[in-house]
């Protein structure tokens, strides 16, 4: 285990989700809880958010089950390591259906953010791009630096997916900024501006 | 309760899915649900899922009805308590979400593994804020689905139908 090291990885969580998210166009986005929901808050807050606030684990399989729903669209999850690590088994059953219109974004500092910072698994020996490899995903890739994330942004925003990037992003505590919290606003929101009012 | 018999309750609550325009079907195998699933599985109408946990499936379905699908969990009841946390996402959100949940531990049960979470099922679940509809006899089973998923989708609200023992029969071990 080395919780020093991601003290030192050049890449800034908010400005990687900022450019992730940029021109964004139609894309529907799940965000696991905590820094990664701040963070997709932080690049512009859009109905087509939907930010967890619990359900620590769901973000991928939420995800799954949207793009599943709307083939037509790009499904974005962004979430974190501790949220990822809680829900491993998700990364198989997403790669037995493989819809290739979902990207999963995990944003890597190898520690629980909203906790204290303690370490997490990938602070130690565990890869995560190599898990999701092995659960089955054909598009995996780990992004340390500019010049990475600059070659892969195209895959996980329009490449035939499912792809998996873990992004190994610097450990720092950027300022809150918060979505709604409200389940069913956040719930209404999205369904009207996908779907449209409900017969 | 005879294969066949079974087959019969799994082919009408299959048609009760169509009715309700289910397209997600999320499950995590049982012997109880095995008609069903293979059902489902050859439905063109139907997309199936298999977990590698049942909390799973109540993400997967809050994520289906964001996009517009309707979807049900199939499962047995020592997956409930895997469910706990991610059951607030239904509950917050007041999304709609049905589980069909097959029954152990019950009277009969020769397996005492499955005991403390096939008697604390249904506490469980009323305790997360779902509402349960317990059926032991299998010519009422596909009305008590009917009217779980109506109370679902119209309301919206997670449900969970469990199915006794006594509809599939105690599991057997060895010959």
């Amino acid at each position: 285990m080395d919780s020093e090291r991601s003290k030192h990885y050049p890449l800034y969580r908010r400005e990687v989700v900022a450019r992730l998210l940029r021109d964004r166009g139609d894309m529907l986005v799940v965000a696991g809880l905590g820094a990664s929901a701040w963070d997709i808050t932080a690049a512009g807050d859009d109905p087509l958010n939907f930010p967890l606030w619990g359900a620590m684990g769901g973000a991928v399989p939420m995800g799954l089950g949207l793009a599943l729903s709307q083939p037509g669209r790009r499904v974005l999850v962004v979430t974190g390591d501790g949220e990822m690590l809680m829900g491993l088994g998700s990364l198989a059953t997403v790669a037995l259906q493989s819809p290739a219109n979902l990207g999963i974004v995990v944003l890597d500092n190898e520690h629980y953010g909203e906790t204290g910072m303690q370490s997490t698994h990938t602070a130690g020996n565990t890869d995560l791009a190599a898990m999701a490899i092995a659960a089955g995903f054909p598009v995996c890739d780990t992004v340390r630096d500019d010049a990475g994330l600059e070659a892969t942004l195209p895959l996980v925003r329009n490449g035939k997916g499912p792809v998996f990037l873990n992004i190994k992003i610097r450990a720092e505590t950027p300022p809150l900024v918060l979505p709604p919290k409200q389940g069913v606003v956040l719930k209404n929101r999205f369904r009207l501006a996908l779907l449209g009012a409900e017969e | 309760m005879t294969q066949t018999d079974i087959a019969t309750w799994s082919g009408e609550i299959y048609q009760s899915l169509l009715r309700h325009r289910v397209r997600q079907v999320a499950y995590v195998p049982d012997a109880g649900h095995l008609h069903l699933i293979e059902r489902c599985i050859e439905s063109s109408e139907m997309v199936s899922v298999p977990l590698t946990t049942e909390e799973e499936g109540v993400a997967l379905l809050a994520g289906a009805w964001l996009g517009g699908d309707r979807g049900v969990l199939l499962m047995q009841s020592s997956g409930v308590g895997n469910c706990l946390n991610m059951l607030a996402l239904p509950r917050v959100c007041e999304m709609p979400l049905v589980m069909l949940v097959t029954m152990r531990g019950e009277s009969g049960e020769f397996n005492p593994w499955q005991v403390p979470m096939g008697q604390n099922s249904e506490k469980l679940l009323a305790a997360a804020g779902v509402l349960t509809f317990p059926v032991n006899q299998s010519d009422r089973l596909e009305e008590v689905v009917d009217a779980a998923m109506r109370k679902a989708f119209e309301g919206p609200s997670a449900v969970a139908v469990l199915i006794s023992q006594r509809i599939l029969g105690v599991k057997k071990f060895g010959k």
